[in-house]
């Protein structure tokens, strides 16, 4: 597969940057952080994504999805990158969507693809359960009760755990924390008896929750996938939202460095403009070499998923280079832009908050340098 | 079966038959500090073996040591495609390079592009087979990074130059027979006063003098002309627009530069020196460096790779190649202060098995000039700035 978009994906792409530049500029965002609003995301934007066919990127045609694949859902997730567009796009499209394909059985499949493509249903995944990522060393507890399971433990950093509809619970069945067997995934319905959904306030103003469960009663139908099996399908769905998230920070990076850029043009210092002095511009000039790498390793590890098989290397390798560019690039855009850029009024500042937190969710760089070593065989 | 599928059996049954059986060892180390067996063809060249010669006559003889240029002038003629198959056969058999040089990769495409037909003739079939060995005639004492401001004078003769000047930095000058030198025409205007001109080592008032460096090595030289005679037929392009021809040779250069080939991974070479404790690295922070490096080597990677995609499909690679050169040298410099690291203090023998003869210590210490030569980082940042992002002056 050649490194460059086709016509379809080069389509996808304008029309992505085109549809949030106008319907979900930063001020959205900030606007909706302002107001401290109770759902965290536009519904009306959520509705035209769906529209738009963003939310079923990932769904197959036959469950009302448009099956544009992972490609076309990084290239989705980079543009909202650029916007900082806030949605359930990644919990449910993406990771919901994912977890549900892989594991789901045919009548879990054709009852919440569909939803989830129409963006009427969000799913979100609930797996890590102290503030670091490592989903074999899971605790959260389900036990075999009558026609079912109970479930009794907390996990954290749960996105749009407090707005979602089902939430996909990664438990124990059996074993002790940390085996990698022994683990399951239950569809838990938030509003069940025993689910506690505590929105958290973090830095980058979207929705993340702590679910408690106590005593939270399934039935067998809401097993997903095998018990005590549940690594089979999370490994291939985390690999692909790592692969996601480091297109969301690729587009985080690219703006970034823009609007520096911009900045660099305009604002004059010692009467000049201040980007003609040139420990400014090898600054530039690295971050945009920086960039332009991570781009293609997001890009190669976005075909790579396409075209199925174990990418675990390859999402690694993603999520750690896009996670040091992100850091760099944020880093990089406050300082050159000075003063002002420490200040709330100007939007740079916005997306070094939510830079960190896409880079912390479901491992940073060390855990994934730690993961593309081990792969690698060292 | 397809055009392309036909063409890669009879490549494949070709090579079978006419590459000799020492050919086919891969490529070492060694192509890094520009040593070793590597065959560079030209008068003065002398075959490690009778195996190599007869490769780089029998490669030469097809053009497939230029397998893209047409085949008037002693190339392949060959499509891209064809070329990439070629390629990968080549690569399958792990065949050696028949012949590397400046000829092929700097001085044939600027003829290609700029050259009469004439000049096409009479010097491309020579660099495919081998024959001639050229060197590159730019760096000046004081006109290194700021290559524009090079003294090397042409006087007009009518019919011919007389060239007066020294060079430095010139890449193997002592041991090639032609040099293609840019020299200034018009002392009151930097840029537009330079032209590009070809003439033969043996011409009469041309010396040269090898510079020993740290690695110990001497791929460099200094380069004297005094009163040297250059005919007008030998000069490319336009009197006075060489700047032009020199800039599309370096952008060459740069991707060639960049392009050194993506030797095996640091941790195969880590884990069989110092081996493993359940699958990891005993050296932890080590560990933690080989990852960071080959994250960032693998994706370097990647982009060669996005970029050779977007050329083909008619992408103006441009300022791109400053990123490509300024980034890939680093890296490799990178990589070779981790292999110095794996190898703790047998890096550091100067002689001895352990270190193949000084070979970590002279490659790490070469690659110090791959930041410095084709244009440093600094420069390659400096065209980025100016020309992708268009930062002010």
């Amino acid at each position: 597969m050649a490194m460059i978009l086709n016509e379809e994906q080069q389509l996808l792409k304008e029309s992505a940057e085109g549809f949030f530049n106008e319907k979900a500029p930063i001020s959205q965002l900030r606007q909706l952080r302002d107001d401290k609003d109770e759902t965290g995301y536009s519904k009306e934007l959520w509705t035209e994504m769906s529209e738009m066919g963003f939310a079923g990127l990932l769904v197959d045609e036959d469950h009302g999805g448009t099956g544009f694949g992972v490609m076309g859902a990084g290239i989705v997730a980079e543009a909202m990158g650029r916007t900082l567009s806030a949605s359930p796009y990644f919990a449910s499209s993406i990771v919901g969507a994912s977890l549900i394909k892989m594991a789901g059985n045919d009548t879990q499949k054709s009852t919440l693809l569909p939803a989830i493509a129409a963006g009427e249903t969000i799913v979100t995944l609930a797996v890590d359960e102290t503030s670091t990522h490592n989903p074999e060393r899971t605790s959260v507890k389900a036990t075999s009760a009558e026609g079912g399971y109970v479930l009794n433990g907390m996990k954290t950093f749960v996105p749009e755990g407090h707005v979602a509809d089902q939430i996909i619970v990664l438990a124990r069945t059996s074993g002790d924390a940390g085996d990698a067997n022994g683990l399951s995934l239950f569809l838990v319905d938030r509003r069940a008896a025993g689910v506690i959904a505590d929105r958290t306030v973090m830095s980058d103003s979207r929705n993340w929750a702590k679910i408690t469960l106590e005593g939270v009663k399934v039935s067998a139908e809401n097993l997903l996938g095998e018990e005590g099996a549940a690594m089979k399908a999370l490994g291939p769905v985390l690999d692909k939202a790592n692969i996601i998230l480091a297109s969301e920070l690729l587009g985080i990076a690219q703006e970034c460095l823009d609007r520096t850029v911009a900045y660099l043009q305009e604002r004059k210092q010692f009467g000049v403009l201040i980007g003609s002095f040139q420990g400014l511009q090898h600054r530039a000039a690295q971050l945009f070499s920086e960039i332009e790498v991570t781009r293609s390793a997001v890009m190669k590890a976005q075909q790579m998923a396409e075209m199925g098989g174990d990418v675990s290397w390859f999402a690694s390798l993603a999520k750690a280079k896009a996670s040091k560019t992100a850091e760099l690039a944020t880093n990089e855009a406050i300082q050159m832009h000075g003063g002002i850029g420490m200040t709330d009024e100007f939007d740079i500042g916005f997306f070094i908050k939510r830079a960190r937190v896409a880079q912390t969710l479901y491992g940073g760089f060390n855990y994934h340098a730690d993961r593309f070593a081990r792969t690698s065989g060292y | 079966m397809s055009d392309l599928e036909a063409f890669r059996s009879e490549t494949r049954a070709w090579l079978e038959e006419n590459c000799p059986a020492t050919m086919r060892s891969g490529v070492g180390e060694s192509l890094t500090s520009g040593e070793g067996d590597i065959c560079w063809g030209g008068r003065k060249f002398q075959f490690k073996s009778e195996d190599q010669k007869l490769w780089l006559e029998r490669m030469g003889s097809r053009g497939w040591t230029v397998p893209t240029w047409p085949t008037e002038y002693g190339g392949g003629g060959l499509s891209k495609d064809e070329a990439k198959i070629l390629q990968e056969e080549l690569r399958r058999i792990k065949a050696k390079p028949a012949l590397v040089s400046f000829g092929i990769w700097m001085l044939g495409p600027a003829l290609l592009k700029f050259g009469t037909h004439e000049q096409k003739l009479e010097h491309l079939p020579k660099i495919a087979r081998g024959e001639i060995r050229w060197c590159q005639g730019y760096s000046e004492p004081n006109a290194g990074s700021d290559l524009a401001s090079l003294a090397t004078k042409a006087e007009d003769k009518g019919d011919h130059y007389i060239v007066n000047g020294q060079k430095v930095w010139t890449s193997y000058a002592d041991q090639a027979d032609w040099i293609f030198c840019l020299v200034r025409t018009n002392p009151d205007d930097k840029h537009n006063g330079i032209s590009f001109v070809l003439f033969d080592m043996e011409s009469e008032g041309v010396s040269t003098k090898p510079i020993q460096l740290i690695s110990g090595y001497s791929p460099f030289c200094e380069t004297f002309f005094d009163n040297v005679t250059v005919s007008k037929t030998n000069l490319v392009g336009e009197e006075n627009k060489g700047w032009t021809i020199a800039k599309y040779l370096l952008t060459h250069e740069r991707t060639g530069i960049s392009d050194m080939g993506m030797p095996a991974p640091l941790n195969s070479l880590a884990v069989e020196k110092l081996g493993t404790i359940d699958g990891e690295l005993e050296d932890k922070m080590l560990r933690h460096q080989i990852a960071e490096h080959e994250i960032d080597a693998a994706s370097f990677v990647f982009t060669m790779e996005r970029a050779k995609d977007e050329a083909k499909a008619g992408g103006d690679m441009g300022a791109f190649s400053s990123m490509l050169k300024g980034y890939g040298t680093e890296i490799n410099k990178a990589r070779h202060e981790l292999i110095v690291k794996v190898n703790g203090s047998d890096a550091f023998e100067w002689e001895g098995q352990f270190s193949n003869n000084g070979e970590i210590a002279r490659s790490w210490l070469r690659t110090k000039a791959n930041s410095i030569e084709g244009g440093t980082t600094e420069v390659q940042l400096n065209i980025i700035a100016k020309r992708i992002l268009d930062l002010p002056a």
